[in-house]
């Protein structure tokens, strides 16, 4: 027996993704931004896109080249402070963004991967994150429902993988990624080095190769995957 | 940092027993690991998905993939382990954090904390604040007595959109510490070179004064 190759061009992997489409992108700041996905997605420009991601990177950098591009009509996200051209669009109307409490858009996607349509929690009530939610209560407490979410597409980005798919990241750029690879009709990783099916031992595999449609390699990283230097 | 912050922040750090799992907010919170010795046994908690957090590192010696829920480059040290977002907050809520420290624009005497908008002005996203004010089994607060414009930031009831209602348990302030009980706050420790009246006249509910000298720090 035998495991399908499923590596692809990146610009071949990233065609699939058109106008309208919702994406999901690992990454917290930077560790984990599949950033050569994300130029390339700009390169290819579909418009309307819903984004789902915890935060929109920083200026110059993964998510802000998509709304420079005016690719982005929606973002559902736990934060943006560090980049000033969404909040200035969000305050401009120019697109909406749903915020999200973090662990809530890590269960929502969980969910969404499980195939389940949603779940109970009694994060937020009493807020006005709780605003608009079902209200729930289970035995005395007050709860609310969180709804599931999928997307048409993952982008994630892996430290390793091999030809079939199966992901390891490295250190803090596991974050959302395991989570969303398991949640969209599409998966599409690009990877640091890859490896032929065995090259990752089955204890050490972060998500399995069954979840992963396209394994794009990279090269050379970019600047942007760097160390970031903070004044 | 002035004295009396510091001072404050080394207090604050006294609050973290041996054993405890951990989770420092951005900011003042943050700073109180300066102040726990290198051996002092603590399981410091980050959103991104690390328990066991090591020393922050200057750029020369950082890891790109590591970092804090704050951005910063961090390490890891003997017994880390990486886990994904989800995972994180099951730790968070499931009520395996012993203690979290956050910031505040307003606390409310009832324990209602707001730190994470300003309507029409500030609305970054709450990150993961809110989770870790509602969920981490102790709450602290630390910030300054008073906001820019002199302000009081412990009040009656909170003007502010709450980050999760009646979670806060102690308030660790550049003048006081201050605990959050039965709906009251209660004065505990007062700042080196302040009196009561200090207090008493920079917060903005009532204070319930214990009989007797007070604690310096």
């Amino acid at each position: 027996m035998k495991l399908a190759d499923k590596s692809c061009a990146i610009e071949d992997a990233v065609s699939r993704i058109g106008a309208g489409a919702t994406v999901m992108l690992g990454g917290f700041g930077v560790p984990g931004t599949p950033f050569a996905l994300i130029r390339e997605l700009v390169r290819q420009g579909p418009t309307g896109l819903t984004i789902i991601k915890n935060d929109a990177n920083e200026k110059g950098m993964g998510v802000d080249h998509l709304l420079a591009a005016g690719m982005v009509e929606k973002l559902i996200v736990t934060h943006i402070g560090l980049n000033a051209r969404a909040m200035a669009m969000m305050n401009a109307g120019e697109i909406e963004v749903e915020f999200c409490a973090q662990g809530m858009l890590a269960e929502r996607v969980r969910a969404g991967g499980a195939g389940l349509m949603g779940f109970v929690t009694d994060i937020g009530v009493g807020t006005e994150l709780a605003t608009g939610k079902p209200r729930l209560d289970m035995g005395g407490r007050a709860g609310v429902l969180e709804t599931a979410l999928r997307a048409d597409v993952a982008l994630v980005h892996a430290a390793r993988a091999d030809t079939f798919g199966n992901l390891c990241y490295a250190a803090a750029a596991r974050n959302f990624s395991p989570l969303m690879a398991m949640a969209a009709d599409r998966v599409i990783a690009e990877v640091e080095e890859m490896v032929k099916p065995g090259g990752i031992p089955p204890e050490e595999v972060h998500t399995p190769g069954p979840f992963v449609d396209h394994v794009v390699p990279l090269g050379t990283l970019g600047e942007e995957y760097g160390v970031v230097r903070r004044a | 940092m002035s004295d009396v912050r510091d001072r404050m922040v080394a207090r604050a750090a006294r609050e973290i027993a041996p054993g405890m799992v951990v989770n420092l907010g951005i900011g003042l919170p943050t700073r109180v690991i300066d102040h726990l010795a290198a051996d002092f046994p603590v399981c410091l908690h980050t959103e991104n998905g690390l328990s066991g957090i090591g020393p922050t590192l200057p750029f020369e010696q950082a890891d790109r993939n590591l970092i804090d829920a704050g951005g910063a480059y961090v390490s890891t040290i003997p017994g880390s382990a990486f886990f994904d977002s989800a995972v994180s907050f099951a730790l968070v809520r499931s009520g395996r954090l012993d203690l979290t420290m956050l910031g505040a624009f307003e606390v409310a005497q009832n324990g209602d904390l707001a730190n994470w908008k300003i309507p029409g002005k500030f609305s970054p996203g709450a990150g993961g604040g809110i989770e870790l004010a509602q969920k981490a089994r102790r709450v602290v607060v630390l910030t300054t007595h008073l906001d820019r414009k002199g302000n009081p930031k412990l009040l009656e009831q909170c003007s502010l959109p709450l980050t999760a209602a009646a979670c806060v348990n102690r308030v660790f302030t550049d003048m006081a510490v201050v605990d959050v009980a039965q709906g009251r706050f209660h004065l505990r420790e007062i700042a080196e070179g302040l009196n009561v009246a200090d207090v008493v006249g920079a917060t903005g509910a009532g204070l319930v004064i214990p009989e007797g000298d007070l604690p310096r720090f």
